[in-house]
């Protein structure tokens, strides 16, 4: 268990000022993902990829990032994390950096559920150590609101609009965190910053992994849900106790449907 | 030590020596051989590198990017569709400035497939601010990757050393290697200039920049570019002076006194040789203008090395399908606009997809540029 007023204490390693929407889901779980990091008391260096994180954290000559940061492209938070964790290794290996460093990679979910699937799969099954962070408000809200593979059925967005005859997104959403618990890696979780307890618990698991890790961080969005900013926290917690929320139309039974960590031990 | 070594198994030898830091591959067809042979140098500890069996050439590429971000030595090697498939982290590479080196067995691109020599994948990549040298033989692709680390590491910018598939990436050469120590003294380490490792000191890598100043950073990553040929000429004068072999950018093979010559990059240089030498002997004023690096485009030393000629033929191994005449072509028209000699450039577009290109094929050419016969704006060498 955390306590707020200690990690009050922590640095602000994702900081204020940037262009978030005001009552940003994402920009919550980033913000506490960042004050977790610290708790393994070791520095970190982070990836991300195209999309909102990227556009409202570091516009130039502007950062939010007070750890070093590197973005690509959209599909490439963990193949970009490949390279950095295979330059960490071999300069461990021959002497020439002595000192730990955690890898935190960040994507969306458009860049995780769908265009990097392929980069983060690859990643995972060889085993690279790094934790990689899914942000997920189930569409893509940065080019205003599209359908991804993590909508769920139903929902209404930009290119599954309700009208006479569409009633929303026709298909369910796939279950990326069963997907990525087929890898067989060490630790995969899911968490929401509604339960910022356990989202950092979570954190301080993952970080401590010997291999790679993964979180699922249901990030509500005030756009493309349609809610006013004040309630992102109240809405991220309905979502999850009532099973409106990415893990209600799984696999999982309603017994399991609360946030929950998902360990298989490699 | 003199070995024998296909295009391939020179540039698994020549990574071995230079020893990077971080390979990350995919395999392809016909570049397959040189990441495979090298894993075997890791296998064996022969080097200290961290080798990463990327699942794609576009996160082989983008592996590359992390890796050099972070001051490593960084090289990888594809061809064809999976030069294609890097197509959008090269341009990332190279806005990043960071000094990747690509090996490249060049191949033809599908559709229909096929996996044999031409220049379509490289020159698709032409305008991604990569640095490509294209070799006529495996020792010069040899010579090449080794300098190409030093060249790209002063310049800050990636590099593809391109050998055509099949020709030279599996025909096998006597070469002259170095001694491993020597291509390690010649190199050094890398010594980049920020590192993203260093979280004391930490720095953001690929922000959004947008209007108010993306084209600064364009612009100073085209000036890097413009900047790179002094950088090409020492680095090759320190590498003849440890190898006693040299390579100009341009080189004018018997050009004295010649009323024509051809103009063209990669394997086939030796082929026209050949025809040179054959027309030479009957008393024909022919000659051939070898180019060795097409980015930067060497456009001064173009000009002044081809004003002086009445007739050129400017040979594309690869086609842009509708423009006025070859890639190369039309950079050499423009380079020749302004002057006042202005001579006669014929486009011809030959071997697409390892179509056989013969002596007798080159002396076809050159007699034809000699004659100025051409009726066609881009003649297809050879194409039933």
């Amino acid at each position: 268990m955390f306590k707020l007023a200690d990690l009050a204490k922590n640095k602000e390693l994702f900081s204020h000022g940037h262009r978030a929407c005001a009552g940003c889901g994402e920009a919550l779980g980033v913000r506490q993902i960042m004050l977790a990091a610290q708790t393994t008391g070791l520095p970190v260096v982070t990836t991300m990829c195209t999309g909102c994180l990227e556009i409202f954290s570091s516009i130039y000559p502007h950062s939010a990032w007070q750890v070093p940061m590197i973005h690509t492209a959209f599909e490439t938070s963990a193949s970009t994390a490949s390279g950095v964790e295979a330059a960490y290794r071999v300069l461990r290996r021959t002497g020439r950096l002595n000192e730990e460093i955690r890898i935190i990679a960040f994507g969306g979910d458009g860049g995780t559920y769908d265009i990097g699937l392929q980069a983060l799969s690859g990643a995972l099954e060889r085993r690279h150590r790094f934790l990689y962070v899914c942000t997920n408000n189930e569409a893509y809200m940065n080019t205003g609101v599209q359908r991804s593979g993590a909508t769920m059925f139903g929902a209404e967005t930009t290119t599954t609009p309700v009208g006479r005859k569409g009633y929303g997104k026709k298909q369910f959403e796939k279950d990326l965190t069963a997907i990525l618990v087929a890898h067989g890696i060490p630790y995969v979780a899911q968490g929401s910053p509604s339960f910022w307890n356990d989202l950092i618990t979570k954190m301080q698991k993952a970080l401590d992994t010997d291999g790679p890790s993964f979180i699922n961080v249901l990030a509500p969005c005030r756009l493309g849900w349609a809610f006013p900013p004040e309630e992102t926290i109240e809405l991220g917690r309905l979502a999850v106790n009532t099973l409106m929320g990415w893990v209600s139309v799984g696999m999982l039974t309603p017994e399991k449907s609360r946030v929950v960590a998902i360990c298989a031990v490699e | 030590m003199i070995l024998a070594k296909t295009g391939n198994e020179a540039f698994a030898y020549a990574m071995k020596q230079i020893n990077p830091d971080v390979v990350a591959a995919y395999p392809i067809t016909p570049s397959t051989e040189i990441v495979q042979l090298f894993s075997n140098y890791v296998s064996d500890g022969e080097v200290d590198t961290e080798y990463v069996p990327v699942e794609s050439e576009h996160s082989a590429m983008t592996a590359c990017i992390g890796a050099a971000v972070c001051g490593c030595r960084v090289m990888t090697a594809t061809a064809s569709q999976g030069l294609a498939l890097m197509h959008e982290m090269l341009f990332i590479a190279a806005g990043l400035r960071l000094p990747i080196v690509m090996a490249v067995a060049s191949r033809s691109l599908s559709s229909p497939l096929n996996i044999h020599g031409d220049h379509s994948d490289s020159v698709a990549s032409r305008d991604s601010g990569w640095l490509q040298f294209f070799c006529e033989t495996v020792q010069e692709g040899y010579d090449t990757l080794i300098q190409a680390v030093k060249i790209a590491e002063r310049a800050n910018l990636p590099a593809l050393v391109g050998i055509d598939g099949f020709i030279l990436s599996h025909c096998q050469e006597r070469i002259e290697t170095l001694e491993d120590q020597v291509v390690r003294d010649f190199l050094g380490r890398r010594k980049p200039a920020y590192n993203l490792l260093d979280w004391r000191n930490p720095i953001l890598v690929g922000p959004a920049t947008l209007q108010d100043y993306y084209f600064e950073f364009k612009r100073s990553e085209i000036e890097g570019m413009n900047q790179v040929l002094p950088i090409i000429e020492e680095v090759q004068a320190e590498f003849g002076r440890i190898a006693g072999r040299k390579y100009p950018v341009l080189e004018e093979y018997r050009c004295e006194d010649a009323e024509a010559v051809v103009v063209l990059m990669g394997s086939a240089c030796g082929t026209v040789r050949v025809a040179v030498d054959r027309m030479r002997a009957k008393g024909k004023k022919v000659g051939m203008v070898k180019l060795r690096v097409f980015r930067p485009l060497v456009h001064s030393l173009l000009k002044k090395s081809l004003v002086k000629f009445k007739k050129i033929g400017v040979m594309d191994r690869v086609d842009a399908v509708n423009s006025y005449g070859g890639p190369l072509f039309t950079e050499i028209t423009s380079v020749l606009y302004d002057t006042d000699e202005r001579p006669w450039v014929f486009s011809y577009v030959y071997g697409l997809g390892g179509k056989e290109f013969t002596p007798e094929d080159a002396e076809m050419v050159l007699e034809q540029v000699l004659t100025g016969k051409e009726d066609e704006l881009v003649t297809y060498v050879g194409v039933r």
